[in-house]
């Protein structure tokens, strides 16, 4: 049997299709799970195989991580999360197991969704895009997240952003924030919004805050994978500014070199330095 | 003067605020802005919003006021005998580029510092100038950190805690031979005596008087201050013991570690080298050590007073007292527990739970989540015994990872 998941509010679908399924007793082998719509199955009209019906409890914390899990881009982890939901009930398994195969990917795709919310709320960029007259400043962003978490990381920014407008474009949902009302849509326009005068300023601070005696790549791209820098406007900085760390530092050894810190990148070069004052 | 331009500004008073290692914007209140009355949010955890080729998270736009001082001290590249190039900010400046970059979600917030011009009052003054600003016209909830000019009037700093999360004043130098020559104008005594300050108002606004009434809220972060390593001849033990009596005296949430790191234009007064920043590295681990271990720090460090490059003082330790190992995990008591290499706080918790049902087993720690390569020739229990490897001289050969090239020379 084949199961259709909405785009927005994925999760909650499922868990609602769950309990249908447990009380009908029916087996987890037997249904495929998809997401938006999706090319039918040809073995999907098969009839499901009966199995005696369960009670679904679970614990707030399996119910909490089994959610989370459910963002992760693995077209498996529905049916998955569905087996597992069942052994859970029926005390087959520990929630927390990490021995058990099928328990322990669940939680490794948990923690890596859980990192993906994270590291969203970092990278976000927003772009002002205030319409003129507007009472209210409006900003929008282009996010490219590698799991579906748009929904999940979403409150974070009402929290924070809370005297404006904004908008956050992903590949398939956008999130938006309208006088304090967010609504999660299917994204329209798949492009960022248009480039910013601050990103300007950005690109200095980020080029300036930079030591270059302390250059170590690794530990930077373990923290901000490459995956994230197409929409970072600060990133095309970075190699320019490991290239020129060595000259730099061997020009502080050198007796007699003011500075200022040369800045990289074609497009932070500075008129020449204007002098002491 | 030259008239700046405000990308001119901004290059040269960040440039100026990256040695100051602090970057945090963690701990303290949480603060929405879902009210619609003002922007910003605080987490309790902080965010990283970018990292620099330096490895270093980019959480707070960090930047000095001003890089023209009047002081003298030999470490800083800002000293007023320095010829580097100088710039001020106008307090608008400061809160309109906070604003903008919070705004586009490049930052938590502001980490503010400054050179001292004409006085440390006037100078302090302008700083909390930034930070009411913030707070009462902008409505900013963000986080903002001001570095405090200890010798400021004690008013002055008081305003600070009242629009802070954090306030921080470096004590620079671990010893007072070092500040005394490095940093003629800095006095420890000075330095505590504001330290002293933050702490006394922090623990007035969080205990409420016999009448119920608070004390107006103070920095909810708490206060950090830094300390460059290096740039004097202070052993490690040297730094640990300054440390720890700095963390019971002041209650401070985090003492920093700088390696000194060259500066343009450098003192004479100065090595020419940089500490390797693995020194670096290890002074957190034992400083992390102190506060979530029980370590002490006359313990940490070596007799010969300097922590081991090659492995973590958690092991160097473990490898020093080989007499106390291998631990018998289902007996010890936790604070032995916790000396273990490769055992942490949250194991020693998931140990001390689970033995109290049944006795561990060597398949048991796996899933509580130790890390076994490390604690394989420190522990004993049924289905392990660590054979003749502690008494290995090659031990310590085992664990000293192959060369790594954390520092650039
Ligand atoms: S007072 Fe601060 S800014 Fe001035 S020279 Fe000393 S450390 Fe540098």
């Amino acid at each position: 049997m084949q199961i259709t998941l909405p785009r927005i509010g994925t999760v909650a679908a499922w868990r609602q299709q769950v309990r249908r399924l447990a009380a009908a007793g029916i087996d987890p082998a037997a249904v495929i799970w998809s997401v938006g719509e999706t090319a039918p199955d040809l073995f999907a009209a098969a009839p499901p195989r009966p199995a005696a019906p369960t009670r679904l409890m679970l614990s707030r914390e399996a119910v909490e991580g089994i959610e989370m899990a459910l963002m992760h881009s693995d077209p498996e982890r529905f049916s998955r999360a569905h087996a597992l939901v069942l052994r859970l009930s029926r005390r087959e398994l520990r929630w927390g197991d990490r021995s058990d195969p099928a328990l322990r990917r669940l939680l490794d795709q948990q923690k890596a969704v859980g990192r993906e919310i994270h590291k969203m709320h970092g990278f976000v960029r927003f772009r002002e895009v205030t319409p003129p007259g507007a009472n209210r400043r409006a900003f929008a962003a282009w996010f490219e997240p590698e799991h579906p978490i748009l929904e999940a990381a979403a409150p974070f920014f009402a929290r924070r952003f809370g005297d404006m407008d904004w908008l956050i474009a992903t590949p398939t949902l956008t999130a938006s924030c309208e006088d304090g009302e967010m609504r999660i849509t299917e994204t329209e326009a798949r492009q960022p919004p248009p480039e910013d005068a601050a990103e300007e300023l950005w690109r200095v601070y980020f080029a300036a805050i930079f030591n270059p005696a302390r250059l170590m790549v690794r530990a930077m791209k373990s923290h901000m994978p490459q995956k994230y820098w197409k929409n970072l406007p600060e990133a095309d900085l970075i190699p320019g500014l490991i290239r020129a760390a060595e000259t730099r530092v061997r020009a502080m050894h050198d007796p007699g070199t003011a500075l200022p810190a040369t800045l990289p990148g074609p497009r932070l070069r500075r008129k020449a330095p204007a002098g002491r004052s | 003067m030259v008239q700046r331009t405000l990308p001119e500004k901004l290059s040269i008073l960040a440039d100026a605020a990256k040695y100051d290692a602090s970057c945090a914007s963690s701990g303290g209140e949480r603060r929405g802005s879902r009210d619609g009355k003002g922007i910003g949010s605080t987490t309790g955890a902080g965010i990283c919003h970018a990292w620099a080729p330096d490895g270093r998270c980019i959480s707070l736009l960090k930047v000095l006021l001003t890089n023209f001082c009047i002081y003298d001290c030999a470490y800083c590249i800002n000293r007023v005998s320095s010829r580097v190039e100088r710039a001020r900010f106008s307090v608008e400046e400061v809160v309109s580029l906070t604003l903008e970059f919070y705004r586009r979600n490049y930052i938590e917030g502001l980490f503010l510092s400054s050179g001292i011009i004409r006085s440390p009052d006037e100078t302090m003054a302008e700083m909390v100038r930034v930070a009411r600003t913030l707070r009462e016209r902008e409505h900013f909830r963000g986080y903002i950190h001001l570095k405090t000019i200890p010798d400021a009037a004690p008013e002055l700093i008081a305003e600070a805690g009242t629009w802070a999360d954090r306030l921080s004043i470096n004590v620079e130098l671990p010893t007072e031979a070092a500040l005394t020559q490095l940093a003629p104008e800095k006095s420890v005594k000075t330095i505590h005596g504001a330290m002293a300050e933050v702490k006394a108002r922090g623990e007035a606004a969080r205990d409420r008087t016999a009448r119920g009434t608070r004390a107006p809220r103070f920095a909810p972060a708490g206060q950090s201050t830094q300390m460059i390593v290096g740039a004097d001849a202070a052993t490690d033990g040297e730094i640990l013991r300054r440390s720890s009596s700095l963390y019971n005296s002041f209650a401070l949430r985090r003492v920093y570690y700088s390696a000194f790191s060259p500066i343009p234009d450098a003192s004479r007064m100065l090595p020419l080298i940089q500490p390797p920043l693995v020194r670096e590295h290890r002074l957190y681990q034992a400083d992390w050590l102190m506060r979530n271990y029980g370590f002490d720090a006359t313990e940490i460090a070596p007799p010969t007073g300097m922590l081991d490059l090659q492995i973590d003082p958690k092991l160097a330790w473990a490898l020093a007292h080989r007499a106390l190992f291998p631990v018998d995990v289902n007996r010890a008591a936790r604070e032995m527990l916790l000396r273990i290499p490769g055992i942490g706080p949250r194991s020693v918790e998931r140990i001390v739970t689970a033995r109290r049902h049944r006795t561990l087993r060597y398949e048991d720690l796996l899933a509580i989540g130790c890390v076994l390569k490390h604690a394989e020739p420190f522990i004993t229990l049924p289905g392990w015994s660590p054979r003749a490897l502690p008494d290995d001289a090659n031990l310590r050969a085992r664990f000293a990872p192959a060369p790594e090239q954390l520092s650039l020379f």
